[in-house]
């Protein structure tokens, strides 16, 4: 099915950390520990697979060139994309203050331990890159799309959970001081990316 | 006109000790996806510079009427529209470069050294000196771009923006392409050889454990 073989090809493929690098500043952030990366993964998923149907739609009956057609023959000329950044960043803005509310009421250990990231994943690069993609990739249906999002989310869920158990076996390694934390870590992912580039060219 | 300690510090220390990419880790996307080539570096380092400089600069001026409830969304959006003017400036004067960006344009929203410094120093600063951080930040972010970009265009093809600089004997002579440096996770690795240089002079800034 077209939907599966997206998803396949979202989380291995045009996995959103090791193809793209988008979401690189909260990974890097947030990978010392697995249980808050994985947290914050299905943030990031729950996230995606709720603005990209949304921002399919307002791409494809509001902004896109001559998507006002529906309104009548007259509105067929308008091209309304220019707004694209602003209206894509402001609907997951909104979203993410939505995600915020229902984690601090359900689980509110998870709350304290995102601390800030919470509310940073509205600036997360692979949220908005997931609409721009979406705008560039120009999917069949709602359904492509949230597939979409829901494999694009799972891939940047897979990558963090990945680098976060790395880390936590790294406390026991010599690494040169000069490289500890950051140095280490990217070329941790750069490795990771590498594994993950056997991926390329496989068709479901 | 001389530039007061503070204001002089703005500028300077996004330069080496507080480097967006090499310290303060932001900024990262970016500068992996886009520098397999010098040209789309040195255009995005600009990019980056010109929306910092007058972000900083609009929310500064803003900063004393901005209720803080809705901060974030009067951030996000007067970033979104200096970067659809950044963007559709591109489109019209730079259309090739402006394709081989792609998303990375738009994303320039996201690009968490906005609003790092919105947030870090915008917020509580004049005009000014924000304009300076901004400026400062956009050419720390900028020469990393430039210098990973200049390595992965050489090592990776052989050229520098477009002009072949590797002469024709070395190729007969056996010397091959690195194919490995035109993929992304090169980028990676040469920041990472970038942070252990920089740490190595600056022992300050290594970090304790992993």
């Amino acid at each position: 099915m077209d939907a599966i073989s997206l998803i396949v090809r979202s989380i291995f493929v045009d996995n959103m950390i090791f193809a793209y690098f988008l979401g690189m500043c909260s990974y890097l952030a947030v990978s010392k520990n697995v249980k808050t990366a994985f947290g914050l993964g299905i943030a990031v998923t729950f996230v995606l697979v709720l603005t990209l149907p949304i921002n399919y739609m307002l791409e494809n009956y509001v902004l896109k060139a001559g998507a006002l057609a529906w309104l009548g023959p007259q509105f067929a000329t308008i091209d309304l994309s220019v707004f694209s950044l602003l209206i894509f960043i402001a609907v997951i803005a909104s979203f993410v203050q939505l995600v915020e509310m229902v984690v601090e009421k359900f689980s509110p250990s998870l709350y304290a331990s995102l601390g800030i990231f919470l509310p940073l994943i509205a600036v997360n690069c692979a949220i908005l890159g997931g609409s721009l993609f979406m705008q560039q990739r120009e999917f069949a249906n709602v359904g492509m799309a949230t597939a979409y999002g829901f494999g694009s989310g799972i891939g940047w869920l897979l990558a963090i959970l990945g680098m976060a158990a790395i880390r936590e076996k790294l406390e026991y390694s010599h690494v040169p001081k000069p490289l500890k934390g950051l140095g280490i870590t990217f070329i941790i992912t750069a490795l990771m990316a590498i594994g993950f580039m056997s991926f390329s060219g496989i068709n479901i | 006109m001389a530039l007061s300690a503070k204001a002089k510090q703005a500028l300077l220390g996004p330069l080496n000790k507080n480097n967006p990419i090499l310290v303060q880790v932001l900024g990262i996307c970016s500068a992996l996806a886009v520098t397999s080539k010098l040209e789309p570096s040195l255009v995005m380092a600009i990019a980056v510079t010109i929306v910092t400089a007058f972000g900083n600069v609009i929310i500064s001026l803003l900063r004393k009427t901005i209720p803080n409830r809705i901060r974030i969304i009067v951030q996000l959006v007067v970033v979104a529209a200096l970067v659809t003017i950044v963007s559709e400036v591109l489109k019209a004067f730079a259309y090739d470069v402006n394709k081989q960006l792609s998303v990375f344009v738009g994303l320039i929203v996201t690009n968490c050294i906005l609003m790092g410094r919105l947030e870090a120093f915008a917020l509580g600063n004049g005009p000014w000196p924000s304009f300076l951080d901004g400026i400062g930040n956009g050419l720390g972010y900028g020469w990393i771009l430039v210098t990973v970009g200049f390595f992965r265009e050489l090592l990776g093809s052989g050229t520098l923006l477009g002009y072949k600089v590797i002469p024709q004997a070395a190729y007969s002579a056996g010397y091959e392409n690195n194919g490995l440096m035109m993929l992304a996770p090169m980028a990676l690795i040469l920041v990472a050889v970038i942070i252990w240089v920089h740490r190595s002079k600056n022992k300050d800034l290594q970090e304790g454990t992993n």
